[in-house]
């Protein structure tokens, strides 16, 4: 159940009278920051502004994970979610990966880049000594060079869909998520399918995501206007209890936060350990207008 | 233990109860199901919900439910229909899937009676019962939420003990995703996503899947079985067809592939279908 809480109850950091504050419901996905803000990336769109030398969160250690695991799994976590910078950079990655599927159903998200085909050929084997499913969400952001790369940075739209054709050559089906920056319209779904057609997969699996405007992203398109924050007036518990941090929590080398969007952000930081994190949150990021208005979230 | 059962499944040693979901509109297989468990000596016949959709004359499922004297609960379908709503609560973003959902749905609030209707509406979200001293909860998608997808690649074993110790049973018997599984947890509680009988299963295979569970009152065990059903799948097609339904409908009729609504589909799930 998801409620309102009344002004300055339980949250984390007295919250004035206009904030909206959200209890967790339950835990049902924890999601793990093993790549921290590394990335052999830096994407211009990126709003955790990760790249090759920023290591603001580090990369988890095997030993974190596998206490956030535990603690989720005791909590009846049902899914489980990697993300970074970039989740495959990490030299224990493999060792994550079974770590999480003992628990329960893993989705990693990716640019792609760095699973070569040895890598692609264990993802299969593990996909299906699993019971639980491994999905892989690889980003891309145009159906060409020309409206990718300004985004992700040059030569990696051909680096990505080389990577999408080494996980249709092993038969995995990838979802591939795309950012709505410029030139995203209503003929860009069927765009983006025939294009993993012809990388080979059977099976175009597709994901839209508006953009959060913090981080790089606020540079490269615009940032926030003051207008843009949640309010009172303008929610309602229904709309609450569908936002992704009713449900779940970020844990990165740093600590809890309430979702992937905010790690940048040291006030919303919850506690050191993941059952530190579990209290209500004050929604006043204006990321959150994002989520709450394009009814965005990171889970596939 | 509210809302036990006072039917004859609890006072004999043994006994074996019919449970199926997902009827689609799809009558000939529901008169195949009800045969079938009838055949096979089961007492007693629930149904988990969402009589409507994807099929044929959404009205001639009623008749067969209540003749059979099938105990049944509300799904999200049920709901919605049963509500007048404007969708069926499915919850699709492909723009490809919501069109196709909205096609059934459309045709299915438009020629469900308003006494069919009613009856959806006062349908229970959930019912209880005890069997062979187990505690079973019998909902549509998961307990807590009617319209939540428990698919077997996607649901840990800590979320499932969560639900049962959260819902008090020992034994969850669920529909709404159309794919049928069996997972036995180390404590010898159970969660049986019964599958679906109005359509296949996604396997290439025109039959459809219900349960039967042995209820061993002696022993104090659950024993659940998927049974498949071949029913006459042409004759639906052709109503189908009749009645101007989508060829991708068919499709999935004849052939026991999906072809619409596959993005809710796990990797694993998916992986496994044509489309
Ligand atoms: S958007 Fe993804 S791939 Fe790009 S820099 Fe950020 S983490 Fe790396
Ligand atoms: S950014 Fe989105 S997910 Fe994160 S706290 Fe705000 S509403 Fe929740
Ligand atoms: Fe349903």
């Amino acid at each position: 159940m998801t409620r309102l809480e009344p002004t300055a109850a339980a949250a984390p950091h007295s919250p004035d009278r206009d904030e909206v504050v959200l209890a967790l419901d339950a835990l049902d996905t924890l999601w793990l920051q093993v790549g921290g803000t590394l990335c052999n990336l830096a994407c211009r769109h990126c709003f955790i502004s990760c790249g090759p030398r920023n290591d603001s969160h580090a990369f988890m250690d095997v030993a974190a994970a596998a206490a956030a695991l535990r603690d989720a799994e005791a909590r009846g976590v049902k899914d489980i979610y990697f993300t970074g910078g970039e989740p495959f950079l990490h030299p224990q990655i493999r060792e994550l990966i079974d770590l999480a599927l003992a628990v329960g159903p893993l989705t990693i998200l990716t640019n792609g880049m760095l699973i070569d085909a040895a890598m692609a050929a264990w993802l299969r084997e593990r996909f299906d000594a699993s019971r639980y499913s491994l999905e892989l969400r690889v980003s891309l952001d145009g159906t060409s060079a020309r409206s990718n790369d300004p985004v992700r940075g040059r030569g990696t739209f051909t680096a990505i869909v080389e990577a999408l054709q080494r996980l249709a050559a092993v038969g995995l089906s990838p979802v591939v998520t795309v950012t709505e920056v410029d030139g995203v319209d209503a003929g860009s779904r069927e765009r983006f399918a025939q294009l993993l057609r012809d990388a080979g997969l059977r099976q175009p699996r597709l994901k839209f995501l508006a953009p959060f405007r913090i981080g790089r992203e606020a540079r490269r398109g615009r940032p926030y206007d003051p207008s843009e924050r949640l309010t009172h007036e303008a929610v309602d518990a229904q709309g609450l209890a569908a936002l992704q941090c009713a449900s779940s929590r970020m844990v990165t080398a740093r600590g809890v936060w309430p979702c992937p969007i905010l790690i940048d952000d040291d006030g919303a930081r919850l506690g050191d350990a993941l059952g530190d994190g579990l209290r209500p949150i004050a929604l006043r990021s204006p990321a959150c207008h994002t989520c709450y208005v394009e009814g965005v979230t990171c889970r596939t | 233990m509210s809302n036990v059962s006072g039917r004859t499944t609890t006072d004999r040693a043994s006994a074996r109860v019919a449970i199926f979901g997902g009827v689609y509109n799809n009558h000939v297989s529901l008169a195949a199901v009800i045969r079938d468990a009838r055949e096979r000596g089961a007492t007693e016949l629930y149904c988990l919900g969402d009589m409507g959709g994807f099929g044929p004359s959404p009205d001639r499922v009623f008749p067969l439910l209540r003749d059979a004297g099938v105990v049944c609960v509300q799904g999200n379908y049920d709901h919605s229909v049963g509500n007048d709503l404007d969708d069926c609560a499915c919850g699709y973003t492909d723009p490809r899937d919501n069109a196709f959902a909205q096609i059934s749905y459309d045709y299915t609030v438009a020629r469900t009676s308003d006494a069919n209707k009613a009856w959806l509406r006062a349908l229970p979200p959930s019912i209880r019962r005890e069997w062979g001293g187990r505690r079973v909860l019998l909902a549509h998608g998961s307990p807590r939420r009617t319209n939540e997808f428990l698919w077997e690649s996607a649901t840990s074993d800590a979320f499932l003990r969560r639900l049962l110790d959260d819902h008090d049973a020992d034994a969850l018997f669920v529909t709404h995703t159309g794919i049928h599984w069996t997972r036995e947890l180390d404590d010898c509680r159970v969660v049986v996503n019964v599958g679906a009988i109005g359509r296949p299963a996604n396997d290439g295979r025109t039959e459809v899947w219900y349960s039967l569970v042995d209820v061993d009152s002696e022993a104090g065990s659950l024993r659940a079985a998927h049974v498949p059903v071949a029913y006459d799948h042409e004759s639906l097609a052709r109503e189908m067809l009749e009645e101007g339904l989508p060829d991708e409908f068919v499709e999935t009729i004849l052939t026991g592939w999906w072809t619409t609504c596959l993005e809710i589909l796990p990797a694993k799930e998916r992986t496994r279908g044509r489309y």
